[in-house]
């Protein structure tokens, strides 16, 4: 393979690129996710009515001018309970996955670095962590140090641990193996400073897209946590508990539950599509090619 | 066209210039040997190229030399690098990481083949050279960065300053790989691996690249190991050569002398199948025969014969061939095996037994 006709087929693939192919499932992730983002965001400065203010004499309201999603059961309105209730979801979000990368990640290095007898022991305990269904720890958590949304967001943060150890080994067992390591160790650089300029910036693209499934997953638990009384506490609006609420109300106002429902399934979808999109972007397969 | 009569190695008595010493080098994997009892002595400025087919253990060597064997082989005997500033000798095989880590791009580095993955695609070209020399604190970072440029000219990089600047994606194999040379000289060492610099290159592109590898090595007084299976390349660059074969070396001597009147069956094999067949022999016979092969293919590792490793792919081999063959002549300029082709004798009255 010579650089000429290297260079031709860069050219070749970048023109399909520009072409034709979209990366359909990045740009609705994004839009989506960029919906929840807008909606905390916006909550910060303005929400149509204050998401604490209890009307009395109009609960359970359907969808009107003044309310577009209506009230719920104290006459609170629900779509001002909704963006209020996002920057909690991307919070637990942000706060979980930030944990699970920021332990499971030099985790995952060393056990891919690591000689074999000392390596293969660390993965079968990772092995082990990885079997502990999380939500379950968020809900002991939850028993032991009292519900909040503190407590949901490590116990989710500390389940997703074992996921990213186990993402980064298998890339850093990946960049290991390449030359560019061989030569680094060859120039007399440590393990540890191999780590950090070799193995984590090529893994990173993994870890990216690790984060973003990871974030739905997050955000899903939360809502599960707070639906079930585990996690973000009322009167804090959560779209879970909300969920729960609404739960509650069914026989007589089934719209309730589609709002917070659809909130929750749009940022599921949104980061699951962002995390499927990144992960075709960001091939390393693909990534000689491109860059 | 005779045999040169006596082995032109440079500096084989002194010892004070010795850049590398590996004695009884074995590397084997759990309990199957990989190399075995490799013994051989490099002073500085020496060119020595250690050549075999895939599979004859040349890499590994290497690789046991710069102590850097992968997880799950391990190495046995002694590598030496009587590094000047030292104290004492550093044994390789035997010493701490850290020690040996301390050891490479300093007084020993290496070129690999593959110029393509050889270098970290995330990173400037530039600091990848520059972090060689900040590695061992032997220059500052403004230091190391301007040393960095100095070194991609004098690897003939053309805008040496824009190269440092660049990716690795964005370069050619070949100045890729002169960029990998760049790095192994950063730091003036004492020995030099190159482990087939030039196999992955363009046929043009290879002759630069060895030239700037042989006066790379020659202004820094540096000890070369070169290994390829190129013999057109270790004729070029080579004045004493070493020929592996199963993980042993059964071979060594001037270039000039093992190429021209090989000895061991496998040798002649390899210099009757490259291009040098022709030129060598001594009858000069040109009529169009088929290429000379040798016969069968390299074992699997495990599954060479006990004796001779090449007993099962040579025509001489006998009963006797099946105890291990004792060392024949100098310890720089010798063979390793009981029915040695003798030179004196001329082609085509075929052997005896």
């Amino acid at each position: 393979m010579s650089a000429a006709a290297d260079a031709i087929d860069l050219g070749a693939l970048r023109e399909g690129e520009r072409r034709g192919r979209v990366n359909w499932p990045l740009r609705i992730g994004v839009i989506l996710v960029g919906l929840v983002v807008v909606m905390a965001a916006v909550s910060f400065v303005w929400t149509p009515w204050d998401p604490y203010f209890v009307d009395g004499s109009n609960r359970l309201a359907g969808p009107s001018p003044s309310h577009w999603m209506g009230t719920d059961r104290f006459g609170r309105d629900i779509l001002s309970r909704l963006m209020v209730g996002a920057r909690t979801t991307l919070y637990v979000g942000v706060v979980a996955v930030g944990l699970a990368a920021a332990i499971g990640t030099p985790f995952g290095i060393v056990m891919g670095m690591a000689p074999r007898r000392l390596g293969t022991p660390l993965v079968r305990l990772n092995d082990l962590l990885l079997a502990f269904p999380a939500l379950l720890l968020a809900i002991m958590f939850g028993a032991v140090f009292g519900a909040s949304t503190t407590t949901a967001m490590i116990a989710i943060g500390l389940g997703t641990v074992p996921v990213f150890a186990r993402i980064a080994r298998s890339g850093t067992l990946q960049v290991m193996s390449t030359e560019y390591v061989l030569a680094a160790r060859s120039a007399g650089r440590s393990a540890p400073a191999i780590a950090v300029r070799h193995v984590l910036p090529n893994i990173s693209s993994l870890l990216l897209v690790q984060a973003s499934v990871s974030f739905a997953i997050a955000v899903l638990a939360e809502a599960a946590l707070s639906f079930l009384g585990f996690g973000t506490q009322p009167p804090t609006p959560s779209w879970g508990f909300m969920l729960n609420d609404a739960y509650t109300v069914l026989q007589v106002m089934p719209l309730q539950s589609l709002w917070p429902g659809l909130a929750i399934a749009i940022a599921v979808l949104g980061f699951n599509l962002l995390g499927d999109g990144l992960r075709d972007r960001l091939d390393p397969r693909l990534a000689e090619h491109r860059s | 066209m005779t045999a040169p009569s006596t082995p032109p190695t440079p500096g084989a008595a002194s010892s004070d210039r010795s850049a590398l010493v590996v004695e009884g080098l074995d590397v084997a994997a759990g309990r199957l040997g990989l190399v075995h009892d490799v013994t051989f002595r490099l002073d500085r400025g020496d060119r020595v190229g250690l050549i075999g087919e895939s599979g004859s253990g040349k890499s590994l060597t290497a690789l046991a030399i710069m102590g850097l064997l992968p997880d799950g082989l391990s190495a046995a005997g002694t590598v030496h690098v009587p590094t000047a500033g030292a104290a004492h000798d550093t044994d390789v095989v035997t010493a701490r990481e850290s020690v040996v880590a301390d050891l490479r791009g300093r007084v020993m580095s290496m070129v690999f083949q593959e110029p393509m993955t050889a270098l970290n695609p995330l990173m400037r070209v530039g600091r990848q050279v520059a972090e060689v020399m900040e590695v061992h604190d032997l220059a500052s970072r403004g230091e190391a960065k301007r040393r960095s440029v100095e070194l991609l000219a004098q690897v003939q990089l053309r805008d040496p300053g824009g190269v440092a600047r660049r990716y690795p994606h964005q370069l050619s194999g070949g100045q890729r790989q002169r960029v990998m040379l760049a790095i192994a000289l950063a730091n003036d060492p004492d020995v030099l691996v190159c482990d087939e610099p030039t196999t992955a290159l363009d046929v043009t592109v290879q002759a630069q690249m060895l030239d700037l590898i042989v006066a790379g090595a020659a202004e820094r007084d540096a000890a070369l190991l070169f290994i390829t299976h190129d013999l057109a390349v270790v004729a070029t660059v080579c004045e004493r050569v070493m020929v592996m074969y199963g993980g042993h070396i059964v071979e060594t001597g001037p270039t000039e002398r093992v190429f021209r009147s090989p000895r061991h069956p496998y040798t002649r094999g390899l210099v009757r199948a490259s291009d040098l067949g022709p030129v060598g022999s001594p009858d000069g016979s040109s009529d169009h025969r088929p290429l000379p092969t040798i016969p069968g293919s390299v074992p699997a590792a495990g599954e060479f014969p006990s004796g001779c490793v090449f007993r099962s792919r040579c025509e001489r081999a006998d009963q006797a061939c099946h105890v291990q063959p004792p060392w024949d002549g100098q310890p720089d300029d010798g063979w390793a095996c009981v029915h040695p082709y003798d030179p004196s004798v001329t082609e085509g009255g075929d052997h005896g037994d």
